[in-house]
This record gives structure tokens, C-alpha cells and sequence, in this order.
């Protein structure tokens, strides 16, 4: 059983949002919205600052409370490597899901679903990297399963140290970011 | 370019195959695109390539059910290894941007009320075709000149050539990389081009002056720079800003700003003094040495101290380190580098560096670089010019090798040496790039004509009197690209889809113009594809199979004079001159020496500008995609100064300059970023064509503050980075 | 010194997460109500005298109310849907771990409990309709025929409110990701709030419905009937304390709830901390304490505790404070629950 995850290098991120606009065409987000985002978290005096730029997008929880809470079973773990899913045509458009993500990952498309990152899951099942991570120009994110030791994720996190974001949510996030 | 450099690339045999430098990653990213290709029936991919900036990457469109959908990086292309910039990404916002210029227009009211009459391409290119008679019959030939930037240029310069004109600019020289290409010529004989011939990814040591690469997104560099810092190069970065690239960096040197060149020679004094430059190599190719050295006695690291603000122990250390690194050093030469206005010195500074460290056809500095040779079309010699160009009078900037933008201007604005009379304007906002508008638009009101050649209604299109509306690239073919790089290609730009409404390419417009000056003698092709064929076949290549792949390689060259690469300098010495008595002879500095920028009004802050990834010049604003990611510039304080004016984060604020003009309102983003005494901006915003509808009075205008210059005496830039504002908050 | 920057703009979460607008408190807040009024009226059936006009209204009217409420507040419900032709999906699944999925089966069962609840004794009510309607006087006479159907009727209405009350709640409470939500007492709260503003609506309609020399000896139910089961106390069924005791000691409850709530946060995480300060000291300080603290829960204690003494004369007063304050209760929890946030405490 395949388990989806990222691992995301914040040392050779620069913010370009490639990645974002990437996600925006492939997907054909409408203007106005996003499926993932950049951060910046910049601390100390200057000059004497530190800085990380991450590229953010729904955090495909092994735990998702955006799941447990919806009320139809629009959103659900697809088999293919516990991506959390919406399914259009049976979401209500309650938000329960939006409030209930730590992340603030979901957004309500225009159309009226709850809308988010699939991990580009019509890409993978196809063998190619989602788009943001295939477009990055710094090379900064890898995708991978996890559960196979050789893949380049697995190895990069037992290679170098890393975090998840809001750990203490306890949403079980799958989304690394090394340091 | 002229021949000077030219000359020393190498003429490369034409057989394709593929480069042995496109490695496992490529092929994957391949085998990934021929998967993708197998997609959806309805979904066809066309190879062409990019034109949101002039880096020129190789991309692959995708179109669905006959709509545009999606453009990526073309794995076979050497510049952008498949994987195209945010701004490459989001092109395709430029193709259904609703904002463009859909048919030609000419002025119905006074210029720069942006009133218009749409009118038919046969009607517009009359006017324009009328009107260039009416000024070589007047003026001459020559008081026609042509602005244009970026390769969609090549076809409205054959037809202003052939009509005799010979006044030709873009603000790519006098206002972006024109002094450094000036400093490293007079030091290597040679310039660093563009695509910059910099082997970031092999570098040890990288030094970044100003360069913000990962904000500046030209992307083989940005690519290389993240190699880089993955592989653990040592980054020097130096900034008065705490750029992207500084936050990567093992040594950060918040400068003064306007101070580098102290601190160039500070560093270059301790790599003598501790004699830890590359002896053999200076030896060897170094001309003047000795006298460069006494020069640099007394530029002591603690003298610099004072100049710079950085401590004489971060100027040894760093010293050091560029020199345990060496050959493989690589002190970035910039590529905007019109700052304060002595820049060519500055340059010739940093190319001395490179010098010292050795770094110049060395792996981890210089690379030489190579390209196709691709035979031009056989065209009629153009008419030569009675007079010299304007821009220039009397070479009294001796070491410009390009024409100076502003010179033009200025001949426009005096009438001197001769009167320009006409403009035509190709894909450059001269509003905006050029320093100081009010200069432009008086400039503008002595043309008997202005044409504009545009994709959107952009501010000097507002001031045109004929608007002729282009086809973006991704909706036409355009001049190939035998690019200068580590390795020879051939690119081509060819349409992916059609163009929405009466919109025309380049080469239409050009060709039609002609045809209406009687000069169609000089079109013998009868269609852009019949040229481009002609050139491809000539060159021995097959022009289907460079149609299919939108890339073509040629073999790979020596890149380092350890591999071969002619270690050959143009200069007068035949050397690489530490002294130079090219500029000793003219007047100036022989060896480059310091003199501190004057300081600013009180209680005001030094302007500085610079890229967003995401946005190009004044280019991209109204691409909905790219204004997506960022649709306004704000304004970086220093947090300590923003509290000291009560200002915080989100506030707006309006910028007032040493001479009175406001900007329009801009959020503050105070931030531990920035030096406390200067501010800073992203270029490109505020706009003020109301044609722009979703970009206009988004955000502030650096280019309206910017109304000082400083013209560098050696070659004609403009030094822009010598204004000042206080900053205003907006109830 | 800490800089973040968010580069995002979604509809509905940037700058800040506001997902709910007023749809979602009402609706809260009219379930909430609802549920209070199923409470009383299955309480109130199963200890009828058919004499008291206060059981009536507490039996009848207030579960003709509530179903009029109930249709309210599910229509704000289906405003706030984004994909409203696709409700009916609501009823093709049950989810057991999504609060919404529970309300929304529950609320199924809310209907006809409350109708029954409403038709055992609508004759005696309503006399003016029974006389048109004759069928109604039948189906009375039918389930009062059956004292087995009336209990059930009582306790279904009973259970089902007390389901009601505290989903309204769970709802919210349910959402780790709103640190001010995430507490189990946030359904008791709802509920008793819910009890709360029922006891002072059906209060409130005594009131107005009484001719001005019968002055309401209104109240009713809990209290009376603690007090018939301890017999600690005779039941004066007259001018008995019974409805405006009765909000009172559920005006008590909420206030202790509310208070279990804050010093829980209080004592937990640092987010659960600055959660809690957006009530106490942050930007929803002033509305709430003023509002749902001042206003909606002391003021009418005090209000009605004087009614009780006999100080003051009974009004509408103490209930509008008590509705409104159960309002504001929603709608400060939904907006400032939104606010509260896992990464606002990062250092
Ligand atoms: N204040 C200020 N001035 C600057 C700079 C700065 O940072 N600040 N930077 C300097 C530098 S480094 C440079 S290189 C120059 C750049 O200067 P420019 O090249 O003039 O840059 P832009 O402002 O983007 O103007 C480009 C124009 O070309 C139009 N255009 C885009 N695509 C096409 C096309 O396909 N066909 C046609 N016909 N037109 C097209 C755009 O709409 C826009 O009006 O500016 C220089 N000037
Ligand atoms: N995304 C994007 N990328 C681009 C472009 C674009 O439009 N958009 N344009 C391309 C072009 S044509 C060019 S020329 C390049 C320009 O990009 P670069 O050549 O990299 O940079 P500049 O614009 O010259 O300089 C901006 C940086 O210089 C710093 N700086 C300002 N004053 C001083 C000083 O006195 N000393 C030092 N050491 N630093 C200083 C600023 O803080 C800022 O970080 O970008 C290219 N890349
Ligand atoms: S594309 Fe890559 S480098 Fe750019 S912001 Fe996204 S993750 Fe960072
Ligand atoms: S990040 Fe949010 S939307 Fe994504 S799985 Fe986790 S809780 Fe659900
Ligand atoms: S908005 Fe849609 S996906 Fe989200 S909880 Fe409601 S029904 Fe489920
Ligand atoms: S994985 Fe796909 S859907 Fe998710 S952010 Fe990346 S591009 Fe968008
Ligand atoms: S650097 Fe970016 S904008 Fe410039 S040509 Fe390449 S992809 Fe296009
Ligand atoms: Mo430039």
C-alpha cells in the first residue's frame, strides 16, 4: 500500500510561486483562488535574520478531520495512497470542512464545492510528479511514497532534519519540510 | 552585439544530436512528457519558446479542446531543463488577458489623453508609412529612430535599416547591464552576455552583489543557484536588503548602500596583501599587475569599514573564503548594475576580482560560450547612413559598444546633433524604463510621430499616435534563437494558437510596413515560415524535425581553458588588464578608485527597486494569473524606522521624493528585511494607463519617483538608485 | 520579533477565516431554542394539567413555535449551503463521525416530535381551531386515549431535544481546528442556553398573552417539578415561580458552563489561552461581556429574581434580554471560534 507524501527542501526554496501558478493552470483554478500558497516566517534583528519560505497546500492527513466531520462523504481517503479527496458531486457546500482544517487548506470553489489539493492524483496515477512539484525551479520538492524505503523521500527523511507544520493540531500531516 | 565579441564564439558544426549533458533527470522529465502527451485526445502540445522575459526558455504548450491550457518547460532545453519560471508558467495569462489591444488605433485627441479611433492595418500602416516620408523627407532617414526590445524586434529593425535608419536603442544597455558588459570588456576583452556566461552550478563560492537571484527569476541562474546552495556552495551575499538569496547565504553584508566598490577594493586588498590571489594565473594572463596592486595599498578592510558599515574582520574572512574556494569563485557581475552612476567602474572591480580569484574560464567562474552558426537570410545591403547616430555625439561616452537609449532621447529633446523626428517603440515601456518621465514625455511632444508596437495598452502607448496591437508569442513564429550558452541550440517560436482578435505578429507588421515604404524588395520571402526554413536548411538542419522538437542541439564546446577553450583576451594587451591604459588614455581611472555617494536629504530614504519573482518589469501586471500571485508592490521599512513614523504593516502610505512627486498609495511592509535608511519597491507597478483596467493604481511606480539620474562618464548609463523619498502616510 | 506573511487570498479565509457568516449562529441559535422548547413541552406533557394555561402554551404553543423556528433555522442552514441543489446528498449517507450528519438525521426526527407533541392537547389550546378543524380534536382524543403514546410522545420530544441541544453545540466543539470550539463544554453550554432562551420565550408569551390583573404566576416545570418530587415544596400552580425559576436556574447552569469553558482554555495550551483571550480581552471582549454576559445572563437573573420576589412586576423584558443574549451567545462563538488559530501562537 502506497502512502503519498512530500518533502519539501526550505533551503533551496525562494518563494517564486512557480509552484502556485503551476497548481492554477493544471487544475484550472479560477482567478481569485489557490490550492496551495507560500509563507514567510522571518525572525531576529536586522541584520542578523533568518528567514523560511515554505510552499504550502492541504497537508494530506493520515488523520483528517476535514473527512470525519463531512456530513455526505464528499471528502474521503482515496485508496491510492491515502489522498484525502472531494468528491464534487456529493459535497453540500457546508464548510464544515473548512473549519474543520487546521490549515485553512480548503476553499469553496466558485461552483460551489469544497475545493483542495489532491496531490494531483489524475497526474501521479499517470507516473508523473504533481505539477507544482514537476515545475519548481529550485528542484525543492520531491514526491514519493513513503512506504517504500527507497524511494527519494523516504530517504531524504531519514537523511536530513525536518518538521511538519502544527503537529500539535493532530492531524497527522504528510507534507515534510527540511531545514 | 557587435562584431568584437562575436567574433571570439565559436562557430560550431551543425549536426543535431542530442547533448550528452541532458542527463537521467531530462530523460525522465521526457519519458514524463511523452506520457502526458498520450493524454486526452483532445489535447495537443506544441513546442515553442518563451517570451515573458528575454531568458528565452524552451517551452511546451499544451492546448485542450482547442484552448490554451498550459505551458511547461521543455525538457530538452539547456535553459530551462524542462522547467519553466513562475512568469513562463503563467504566459498563458497573457494570451487571454482581456486587457490587450485587440486592434490598431490612432490618436484622436491630444497625446496621452489615450483617446483613440480603431482603424484597419491597411489605414494605420498608411498613416505611419506617410508620415516616415513626410520626416526623411524633411529630416532624413535618420531622424526616425527605433526602440525596441527583446528578439521580436529583428524584423521592424531590418525594415527601419533598410529605410536607413540607424538610430536603434533598448534600455537593456544604458539602463541594465550596459556598464558591467562595459567593465568586464575593458578588464577581459570580452562581455558576460546574456544568458549570463556565469557556471554557477559548478561554483565553490558564490559572491552575489545586489544580484537577487531567486527574486530576479532568470531561470538557468535561479536553477543553478539552488544547485548550489543544495550542494552546500559557500554563498557570500551583499545587500543593504536581506534578499531570498541572502537568507541562504553563509555570509550576509548588509552594505551601505551606493558603498561596493569599498568594499571590492578592500577585498581585493587583503587578497593581495595576504597574497592569496591566483599568482600563476595573474602571472600568466595579467597585464599591469603591479601597478594595480600599489594602487590598492591604502584600501585597508577598516577603511572600508567606514565607507561600507561592514566590519573589517567580515571583510577578511570573506576574502579568505573566496580565495579557499578558488578558481571555482564565481563574484556574480549583476545584470541591473545602472545604480549610482559610476557602475562601469564598479564592474571593472568585480571583473578584477574575477581576475585576481582567477575565475574567468575556469569550472565554477566563466565558461565560454558557444553557439550555432545559423546563416542569415540573404537580404539587399541596407542604404548607409549620411550621419552617425545620435545617441552618442562625438563618442563623448568612449566606452559605450551599444547604443545609449537615453542619448536618443536627449537628441530628441535638444535637436542635437540632428532632430529626431519619429519613434517607433517595440515592446519596450520607455515610460517606465527609461529614468525620469517628465524627460520622456517632453521628449515625446518634439516627434512629428510616435508608433507604438504593443501587446497591451501600456503607458507609452498612451502617448502614441499609432498603436499597433502585436500577437502575443504564443500566438506567432518569431526569429530563431541560436543561443550563446554551455552548450549550442537552435530554438524556435512558432504559434499555438491563433491570435483573438485583429492582433498581427512581428514579422507581419514589419513585412507590411516595408511593402507601404516601397521596401519590399528587402521581403523576398513571401511568408515568416518560408524564412525560417531558408536559415534552418541552411544551416544544414531539418527544419520539421526543429518544428516537432522546438529544439535542435549542436556539440558540445570546450567551456573552460582547461578543456581547451581559447584562452584568448580582446583587449589592447591581448591581457587581462589590471590596469588599463584604454581608460587612462580617455581620461579616466586606469584602475577603479572610490568615491562615497552623496547622501540624501535629511530624514529621507535612499529608493531602491528591484524584481518579484513572479512579475516582469512593467509587463505582467495586467496578466491575471501573475497579478494573482502578486497584484500590488508594497513598500519594505526597516520595522525600527516604520515605528519611529507609526507606521505598521498594511498601512498605506504615499512616497514623496527629493523633487515633489508623490507616488500613488502602497502598503508598508515593515520588516527586519532592510537597512533602516533606505526603502524598497518592486518595478513595474502603479500604472497609469487607464487601458489597464485591472493594474491601474495598483501599487506605487518606482519609475515615477524615479526622476534623478547619474549618467556613468565612461559609457552613458544611467545610475538610478540616487533618489530619495520621505514617506507620507495615507489617511 | 516574529514576521509571517500568508501569501494567499482565499475567499472565506483570508486575511482571516470567516467561513460562517450569520447564517450558521442563527441557525444554531434557532436549534438551540427549539431544542429548549422540545425539552419543556415533552416535560410539560408528562406532568399535564390540562388547566394550566402555562402547560398549554408550554405543550402547544411553544412546539408550533418551534416547528415554525425549526424551518427557520433550517433555511438559514440551506443559505449558507454553496452547493444548495446537492442538500438532498445530506440524506444519502449517515456519517457517524460528523456532527452535521447526526443534526441533520436529528433533525428529521424533530419534526414529528414536536408535531405530536402539539396535537395531544390542541383543542384544549387552541379551542377557536379545533372548532374548524374537527380532526384535530379527534387525533387528541386518540393519543390521550393512550397514556403509553403520550409518555413516549414526552420523552421522545424530551430525548430529542436534549440530542438537539447538545449537537448544536458538538458541532462547533467537534472543530480541533478552532481552539476556542474545541471543548466538550460547549454542548452542555448550547444546550442549557437553549433551555434558557426557550424558558424565557414561552415566559415572554405568557407574559404578553396574560390580561394584565392575572399576573403571570408563571414558570413551570423543572423547578415545580423537583419540588413535587421531593415534596420539599406544595406546587402553586397559580402563582408559582415555575418558568421564570426555571430560566433562572438554566441562566445559572449557562453561566457556569460558560465559565467551565474560559478556564478550561485557560489552563491548557497557549493556543486554547489566546483563544479564550479573544472573549475575555480581545477584540470580542466589549460584545461579550456586555452582551451575553451583562445583558443576556445577569441582568435577566437579577430581572427575574425580583419578578420572583414579587419586587417588580413581571414584563417581556427579562425574556427579549435572555433571547438576545443567547443570540449574541452564537454569534460571538462562531465569529470569535473562526479567529481563534492553531498557528497564532507560534513564537
Ligand atoms: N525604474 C526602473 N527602470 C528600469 C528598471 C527598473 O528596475 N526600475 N529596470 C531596467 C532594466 S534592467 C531593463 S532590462 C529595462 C526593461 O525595460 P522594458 O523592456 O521596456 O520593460 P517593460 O517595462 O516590461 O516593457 C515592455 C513592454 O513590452 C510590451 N510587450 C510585452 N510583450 C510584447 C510582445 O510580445 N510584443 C510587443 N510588441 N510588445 C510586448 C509590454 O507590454 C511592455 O509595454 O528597464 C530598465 N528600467
Ligand atoms: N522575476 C523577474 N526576474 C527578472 C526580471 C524581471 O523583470 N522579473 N528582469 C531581469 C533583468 S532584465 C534584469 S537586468 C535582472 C535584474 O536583477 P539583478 O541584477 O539581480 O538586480 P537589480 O535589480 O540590479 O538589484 C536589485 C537588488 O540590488 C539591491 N541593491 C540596491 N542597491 C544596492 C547597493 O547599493 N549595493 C548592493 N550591493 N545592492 C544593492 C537591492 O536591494 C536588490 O536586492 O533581473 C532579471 N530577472
Ligand atoms: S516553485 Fe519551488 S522554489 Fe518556487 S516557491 Fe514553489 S517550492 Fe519554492
Ligand atoms: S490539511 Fe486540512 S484539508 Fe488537508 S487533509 Fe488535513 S485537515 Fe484535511
Ligand atoms: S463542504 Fe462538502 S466536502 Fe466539506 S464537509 Fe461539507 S459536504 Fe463535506
Ligand atoms: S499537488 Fe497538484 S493540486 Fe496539490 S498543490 Fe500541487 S499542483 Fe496543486
Ligand atoms: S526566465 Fe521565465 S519568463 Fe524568462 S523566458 Fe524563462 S520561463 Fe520565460
Ligand atoms: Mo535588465
Amino acid at each position: 500500500m502506497a502512502r503519498y507524501i512530500m518533502v519539501i527542501d526550505t533551503r533551496r526554496c525562494v518563494g517564486c510561486m512557480d509552484c502556485v501558478v503551476a497548481c492554477k493552470t493544471e487544475n484550472n483554478i479560477p482567478e481569485g483562488y489557490t490550492r496551495d500558497w507560500i509563507t514567510e516566517t522571518v525572525c531576529g534583528e536586522f541584520p542578523t535574520v533568518g528567514l523560511e519560505i515554505r510552499t504550502e497546500r492541504c497537508n494530506q492527513c493520515a488523520n483528517p478531520p476535514c473527512v470525519s466531520c463531512c456530513p455526505t462523504g464528499a471528502s474521503h481517503v482515496h485508496e491510492r495512497g491515502g489522498v484525502v479527496l472531494v468528491n464534487k458531486d456529493e459535497c453540500i457546500g457546508c464548510k464544515a470542512c473548512l473549519a474543520a482544517c487546521p490549515y485553512d487548506a480548503r476553499f469553496i470553489h466558485p461552483d460551489g464545492y469544497a475545493d483542495k489539493c489532491t496531490f494531483c492524483i489524475h497526474r501521479v496515477e499517470k507516473g508523473l510528479d504533481p505539477a507544482c512539484v514537476s515545475v519548481c525551479p529550485t528542484h525543492c520538492m520531491h514526491f514519493g511514497d513513503a512506504d517504500d524505503p527507497l524511494s527519494e523521500v523516504s530517504r531524504l527523511l531519514t537523511s536530513r532534519p525536518q518538521h511538519t507544520l502544527l503537529p500539535e493540531a493532530g492531524t497527522k500531516p504528510r507534507i515534510y519540510y527540511l531545514t | 552585439m557587435n562584431s568584437l565579441s562575436r567574433r571570439r564564439f565559436l562557430k560550431i558544426a551543425t549536426t543535431t544530436i542530442l547533448a550528452a549533458g541532458v542527463a537521467g533527470r531530462a530523460t525522465r522529465a521526457l519519458a514524463a512528457a511523452a506520457a502526458a502527451n498520450g493524454g486526452p485526445s483532445g489535447t495537443r502540445r506544441v513546442p515553442t519558446y518563451c517570451d515573458i522575459c528575454f531568458w528565452k526558455c524552451g517551452a511546451i504548450a499544451s492546448v485542450r479542446n482547442g484552448e490554451l491550457w498550459k505551458i511547461e518547460g521543455n525538457p530538452s532545453d539547456p535553459l530551462c531543463r524542462g522547467r519553466l519560471c513562475p512568469r513562463g508558467t503563467g504566459g498563458i495569462g497573457a494570451h487571454t488577458d482581456p486587457d490587450r489591444l485587440r486592434a490598431p488605433l490612432i490618436r484622436t485627441n491630444q497625446r496621452g489623453e489615450e483617446k483613440w479611433e480603431e482603424v484597419t492595418w491597411d489605414e494605420a500602416l498608411e498613416y505611419i508609412a506617410t508620415r516616415m516620408k513626410k520626416i526623411a523627407s524633411d529630416h532624413g532617414p535618420e531622424s526616425m529612430a527605433l526602440f525596441a526590445h527583446g528578439v521580436g524586434g529583428t524584423f521592424l529593425k531590418h525594415t527601419l535599416k533598410a529605410y536607413g535608419v540607424n538610430n536603434i536603442a533598448a534600455p537593456s544597455f544604458a539602463q541594465c547591464r550596459g556598464p558591467r558588459d562595459v567593465g568586464f570588456r575593458l578588464t577581459f576583452g570580452d562581455d558576460v552576455g546574456s544568458p549570463e556566461r556565469t557556471d554557477i552550478e559548478n561554483a565553490g563560492c558564490l559572491v552575489l552583489i545586489g544580484s537577487h537571484l531567486g527574486e530576479n527569476m532568470h531561470n538557468t541562474q535561479v536553477q543553478e543557484f539552488a544547485t548550489a546552495v543544495g550542494r552546500g556552495a559557500s554563498l557570500i551575499v551583499v545587500d543593504p536588503r536581506f534578499s531570498v538569496a541572502a537568507s541562504k547565504a553563509k555570509f550576509f553584508l548588509p552594505i551601505k548602500p551606493g558603498t561596493d566598490l569599498a568594499l571590492l577594493l578592500a577585498w581585493m586588498h587583503v587578497l593581495v596583501a595576504e597574497k592569496l590571489y591566483d599568482a600563476d594565473y595573474v602571472a600568466k594572463y595579467g597585464f599591469g599587475f603591479e601597478q594595480f596592486a600599489a594602487s590598492l595599498t591604502s584600501y585597508t578592510p577598516e577603511w572600508a569599514f567606514v565607507e561600507t558599515g561592514i566590519e573589517p574582520g567580515v571583510i577578511r574572512a570573506t576574502a579568505r573564503e573566496m580565495a579557499r574556494y578558488h578558481p571555482a569563485t564565481l563574484v556574480h557581475p549583476g545584470r541591473h548594475v545602472n545604480w549610482y552612476g559610476d557602475d562601469a567602474q564598479r564592474s571593472r572591480a568585480v571583473a578584477l576580482l574575477n581576475a585576481l580569484l582567477g575565475s574567468w574560464g575556469r569550472k565554477g567562474g566563466f565558461y565560454q560560450p558557444s553557439s550555432m552558426d545559423i546563416p542569415a537570410y540573404p537580404y539587399p545591403h541596407y542604404p548607409k547612413a549620411s550621419r552617425p547616430t545620435v545617441d552618442n555625439p562625438g563618442r563623448k561616452f568612449p566606452f559605450a559598444h551599444e547604443a545609449i537609449s537615453t542619448g536618443i532621447r536627449d537628441a530628441t529633446l535638444t535637436g542635437q546633433p540632428y532632430p529626431i523626428k519619429g519613434w517607433m517603440v517595440y515592446a519596450t515601456n520607455l515610460l517606465n524604463a527609461l529614468p525620469n518621465q517628465a524627460e520622456t514625455i517632453r521628449a515625446i511632444q518634439q516627434l512629428d510621430l510616435l508608433v507604438v508596437v504593443d501587446v497591451i495598452p501600456s503607458e507609452i502607448a498612451g502617448w502614441a499616435d499609432v498603436v499597433l496591437p502585436e500577437s502575443i508569442y504564443l500566438e506567432r513564429f518569431d526569429e530563431l534563437n541560436p543561443e550563446y550558452f554551455k552548450e549550442p541550440f537552435l530554438a524556435l517560436r512558432q504559434p499555438v494558437v491563433e491570435s483573438p482578435n485583429d492582433q498581427k505578429p512581428n514579422w507581419w507588421i514589419a513585412r507590411s510596413l516595408a511593402q507601404k515604404l516601397g521596401l519590399g524588395a528587402y521581403y523576398p520571402w513571401k511568408d515568416i515560415e518560408e524564412y525560417l526554413e531558408y536559415r534552418v536548411t541552411a544551416a544544414g538542419l531539418s527544419y520539421p524535425e526543429l518544428k516537432q522538437k522546438g529544439i535542435l542541439h549542436g556539440p558540445r564546446q570546450p567551456l573552460y581553458f582547461d578543456e581547451g577553450a581559447p584562452a584568448e583576451f580582446d583587449t589592447p594587451s591581448k591581457k587581462i588588464e589590471f590596469y588599463s591604459l584604454q581608460l587612462e588614455k580617455a581620461g579616466f581611472d586606469p584602475v577603479p578608485r572610490y568615491t562615497p555617494p552623496p547622501p540624501g536629504p535629511a530624514g529621507s530614504f535612499r529608493l531602491l527597486f528591484g524584481r518579484a519573482p513572479m512579475h516582469s518589469f512593467s509587463r505582467t501586471q495586467s496578466n491575471r494569473l501573475l497579478s494573482d500571485l502578486m497584484s500590488e508592490n508594497v513598500v519594505w521599512i526597516n520595522h525600527t524606522a516604520a515605528s519611529r513614523l507609526g507606521l505598521k504593516t498594511d498601512d498605506y502610505v504615499r512616497l514623496r521624493n527629493q523633487d515633489g512627486v508623490v507616488s500613488n498609495r502602497i502598503k508598508v511592509k515593515a520588516t527586519e528585511r532592510i537597512r533602516p535608511e533606505c526603502v524598497y519597491l518592486v518595478h513595474g507597478f502603479g500604472h497609469t494607463s487607464r487601458g489597464l483596467r485591472h493594474a491601474f493604481g495598483k501599487g506605487a511606480s518606482d519609475s515615477q519617483l524615479i526622476t534623478r539620474y547619474r549618467t556613468d562618464p565612461l559609457m552613458g548609463g544611467t545610475g538610478m538608485n540616487i533618489n530619495f523619498v520621505t514617506v507620507e502616510p495615507e489617511a | 520579533m516574529t514576521e509571517f506573511t500568508l501569501y494567499r487570498h482565499n475567499p472565506l479565509l483570508d486575511p482571516a477565516v470567516h467561513v460562517w457568516g450569520w447564517e450558521i449562529p442563527v441557525y444554531l441559535f434557532l436549534g438551540g431554542l427549539v431544542a429548549g422548547l422540545m425539552i419543556i413541552a415533552g416535560v410539560r406533557l408528562l406532568i399535564m394539567r390540562p388547566t394550566a394555561r402555562q402547560a398549554l402554551v408550554c405543550c402547544t404553543v411553544g412546539p408550533l413555535i418551534g416547528l415554525v423556528l425549526l424551518s427557520a433555522g433550517m433555511f438559514a442552514l440551506f443559505l449558507d449551503l454553496s452547493h444548495k441543489f446537492y442538500v438532498w446528498r445530506l440524506y444519502l449517507a449517515f456519517e457517524p463521525t460528523s456532527p452535521m450528519s447526526w443534526g441533520a438525521w436529528i433533525l428529521l426526527f424533530v419534526y414529528p416530535a414536536l408535531l405530536a407533541n402539539a396535537l395531544t392537547h390542541l383543542p384544549e389550546a387552541i379551542p377557536a381551531l379545533a372548532k374548524r378543524v374537527p380532526v384535530l380534536v379527534t387525533i387528541s382524543d386518540y393519543i390521550l386515549a393512550r397514556p403509553r403514546i403520550v409518555v413516549g410522545i414526552g420523552l421522545a420530544n424530551m430525548a430529542i431535544g436534549v440530542a438537539l441541544g447538545i449537537y448544536t453545540g458538538v458541532l462547533l466543539g467537534a472543530m480541533g481546528a478552532r481552539p476556542l470550539w474545541n471543548s466538550a463544554v460547549l454542548g452542555p453550554l448550547f444546550l442549557f442556553s437553549g433551555l434558557s432562551t426557550a424558558a424565557a420565550l414561552l415566559h415572554g408569551i405568557l407574559v404578553l398573552t396574560t390580561p394584565d390583573d392575572e399576573r403571570p404566576q408563571f414558570a413551570d416545570f423543572l423547578l415545580s417539578m423537583v419540588a413535587r418530587w421531593s415534596q420539599a415544596r406544595p406546587l402553586d400552580t397559580r402563582i408559582a415561580p415555575t418558568l421564570a425559576q426555571a430560566d433562572n436556574s438554566f441562566l445559572t447552569i449557562e453561566l457556569g458552563l460558560l465559565g467551565f469553558l474560559l478556564i478550561g482554555h485557560l489552563t491548557s495550551t497557549a493556543v486554547h489561552q489566546q483563544a479564550a483571550g479573544l472573549l475575555l480581552t480581545g477584540p470580542y471582549a466589549a460584545v461579550f461581556w456586555v452582551f451575553v454576559v451583562g445583558l443576556g445572563i445577569l441582568v435577566p437573573l437579577v430581572i427575574q429574581h425580583l419578578e420572583l420576589l414579587h419586587r417588580i412586576r413581571h414584563t417581556i423584558a427579562p425574556s427579549l434580554l435572555v433571547l438576545s443574549g443567547g443570540l449574541v451567545l452564537r454569534f460571538v462563538l462562531v465569529a470569535a471560534g473562526q479567529a481563534s488559530h492553531w498557528a497564532t501562537a507560534l513564537p
